[in-house]
């Protein structure tokens, strides 16, 4: 009997034990913020904001490979195409290309791009295997003497090849910026262009708002929020107010049939997406927005895992965090704001760069208009944006994450506004010159331009040969 | 009264002629007509005709006669015309994804040569290289065969791809990647691969 009584004892133990971890379980699962418990393994720096949005990659439950590669395919299929990518999934869907699939399954983002395997993940979130270029590739040696005897492994590894985005690196714009000197005569960055561009926002509320400057005593905001004269006088000299935008377009943001919403002290993305949808929605691919995109809480330095400010670890990331409220202030969210957070060597140098001395002498009067390079002129440059199908247009491109990993994809849309294309691709190669931010020239070459020059000499040979 | 019912009549008739029409058209849509060769000819004239029209009317009249714009591979950067060749491509490359959810319209083709401009599109299977050679090599005639590839069966068929235009013996001639430079008007450059699976 007394044995009974103490097995009983274990059972009701177990039991409560066994329903305990199943509640925790559970909780974890349906409530908890932090679900990395159910992690097969660390997310990879590109996704580990996400850690508690399983689903924003696992859209179901029960689904397999082709549900995560839609979810791949929701955020970066924009860009998996030509001309963005030199490998897009059209080029290995032909059945002439079974066998290659059959070595390299090139029409699944996983197969490079493993997710939770940090053991095995490179820089840029690459698990790929070393050899991944040889399998299609081995031949090159014959059609590119230039190429013979290279090792299997360097094609990209040299800073010459970029599986995806080759728009910088492929030979014939190789060969056309060969002689660039490494800085141009008239060195510009593309200027602002916003306001210019406003009739081709066909999701403008013109209506509402039209495209004419405000007065002081225009201010639609309600009387008890009225009488901040600090607010109104940093609204009346922005952007805004000169462009008819008044205090209800931000705070009471406009439903589908175009009523206003309540009055909000603070408004969120929201009150910004009316005429900035484009920003908000790029804001939202990049690694400072896509918390928020995920309906999660928003980004802090604290859960970054580049240097950040100790004193900035709480810092939420929204549009104000860099743009404040009312005064708007460009110049502030283009280099301050970022300084406020970022605290690695690349960062901390900045200010005592050349590109820093162009900036202040831009702010200053003396520089000229748009030769001044702030953080934000390389990292959220001013791009031509497909809108879509059928048009384009000039566009800070507020994610920040899209020109880097590997940071060649910098060169056409920030470097070559002011630099020469060999000097641009060798000072991204030059991983000291980066960290000091850019004081000095590179120490690194890359052979790409040379061997792109060599094979047209081959070639123009070739065409002298008696019935070439 | 009379000419009340005779119109209620010839409507009601009118309607179902209509009636049966309808589902005749739809009967015959869904029935198994069209041999794979047959559509395999009716994509390659559509094809063919097309790039023919925007080889001859487009790029070689504004390159060559009018001399007002540039075609280039680099059309975006060089702010140009896109190739015929690529502009094929291209068509291809969205049929494909089209096509992808479409199983009943499932078909690939591509653009290939003995001598291409990029290696990527020469002869890869043993159809390829047999169809291409023998398109060369018998100037008017079609090349069809089946082959199974990645574990399904393909009806394969090669039709021959010539120089329509002076622009694209012109471009292959000078391409610095081309393995041949000796091309005349009139020459069989490569061929056109369409591929249709099929049960068995």
């Amino acid at each position: 009997m007394p044995e009974t009584s103490d097995n009983r004892g274990y059972w009701i133990t177990w039991a409560l034990l066994t329903l305990a971890l199943g509640v925790l379980l559970a909780w974890v699962l349906f409530n908890a913020e932090d679900k990395s418990l159910y992690m097969p393994g660390p997310l990879s720096d590109g996704h580990h904001q996400l850690v508690d949005s399983c689903d924003s990659c696992h859209t179901d439950r029960f689904g397999g490979g082709e549900v995560l590669q839609e979810a791949c395919v929701q955020c970066h299929g924009d860009v998996r195409v030509k001309p963005f990518d030199s490998h897009p999934r059209a080029k290995f869907t032909d059945p002439r290309n079974a066998d290659r699939l059959e070595k390299i399954d090139a029409v699944h983002c996983v197969t490079c791009h493993t997710e939770h395997r940090p053991e095995i993940t490179l820089k840029d979130g690459l698990t790929q295997p070393r050899d991944v270029c040889f399998h299609c590739h081995a031949e090159i040696g014959n059609d590119r003497p230039s190429h013979q005897g290279m090792e299997f492994d360097t094609c990209a590894s040299a800073g010459c090849h970029n599986y995806h985005n080759n728009r910088a690196l492929y030979t014939d714009f190789l060969l056309k910026h060969a002689e660039a000197p490494a800085h141009k005569e008239r060195a510009r960055l593309p200027g602002r262009e916003f306001a210019d561009v406003l009739d081709e926002i066909l999701e403008y509320p013109r209506d509402h708002y039209p495209i004419q400057p405000l007065a002081g005593s225009d201010a639609d905001a309600p009387q008890e929020h009225a009488d901040n004269d600090q607010i109104h006088a940093d609204w009346l000299a922005s952007g805004h107010a000169k462009a008819g935008v008044n205090c209800s377009a931000c705070h009471q943001p406009r439903d589908e049939k175009g009523e206003l919403s309540a009055w909000t002290d603070k408004p969120g993305t929201e009150g910004c997406i009316a005429c900035h949808g484009l920003e908000v929605k790029r804001f939202g691919e990049g690694k400072h927005g896509m918390r928020l995109a995920a309906k999660l809480s928003p980004m802090t330095p604290a859960r970054a895992r580049l240097p950040m400010k100790p004193d900035a670890a709480h810092s939420e990331l929204t549009c104000n965090s860099c743009h404040g409220a009312h005064d708007y202030s460009t110049s502030y969210a283009a280099v301050d704001a970022c300084l406020q957070c970022h605290n690695d060597d690349h960062s901390e140098t900045y200010k005592d760069s050349p590109h820093a001395r162009l900036w202040k002498a831009e702010l200053a009067g003396t520089g000229k208009k748009n030769t001044g390079v702030s953080c934000a002129s390389c990292h959220m440059p001013r791009i031509d944006f497909d809108v879509n199908d059928w048009m384009s247009r000039k566009l800070v491109d507020h994610n920040q994450s899209a020109n880097l990993s590997p940071n060649s994809k910098m060169i056409r849309s920030a470097c070559l506004h002011c630099h020469g294309l060999g000097f641009s691709i060798d000072a991204l190669a030059d991983q000291q010159l980066i960290e000091n931010n850019f004081q000095g020239a590179p120490s690194v070459r890359v052979e790409s331009i040379h061997l792109a020059i060599k094979d047209q000499e081959r070639y123009l040979q070739e065409l002298q040969r008696p019935g070439g | 009264m009379m000419k009340k019912q005779r119109t209620k009549q010839v409507t009601l008739g009118i309607a179902a002629t209509l009636a049966i029409t309808t589902v005749a058209v739809a009967d015959i849509g869904e029935e198994k007509l069209i041999t794979p060769k047959a559509m395999a000819d009716a994509l390659h004239l559509v094809m063919d005709s097309d790039r023919t029209v925007y080889t001859r009317k487009i790029v070689n009249r504004l390159v060559k006669k009018e001399k007002v714009i540039k075609a280039s591979e680099h059309f975006e950067d060089d702010k140009a015309l896109v190739l015929p060749a690529q502009m094929f491509r291209f068509g291809s490359e969205l049929v494909a994804k089209r096509a992808e959810k479409k199983p009943d319209v499932n078909f690939t083709y591509s653009l290939q040569s003995l001598w291409p401009v990029n290696r990527q599109n020469a002869p890869k299977t043993q159809a390829e290289k047999d169809g291409l050679k023998y398109v060369a090599e018998n100037k008017g005639k079609n090349y069809y065969t089946t082959e199974t590839l990645g574990g399904q069966k393909y009806f394969t068929a090669v039709y021959a791809d010539t120089g329509v235009a002076p622009v694209c013996v012109s471009c292959h001639n000078d391409h610095k990647d081309s393995p041949r430079r000796d091309f005349k008007l009139g020459d069989v450059m490569g061929g056109v691969v369409i591929r249709i699976p099929v049960e068995g």
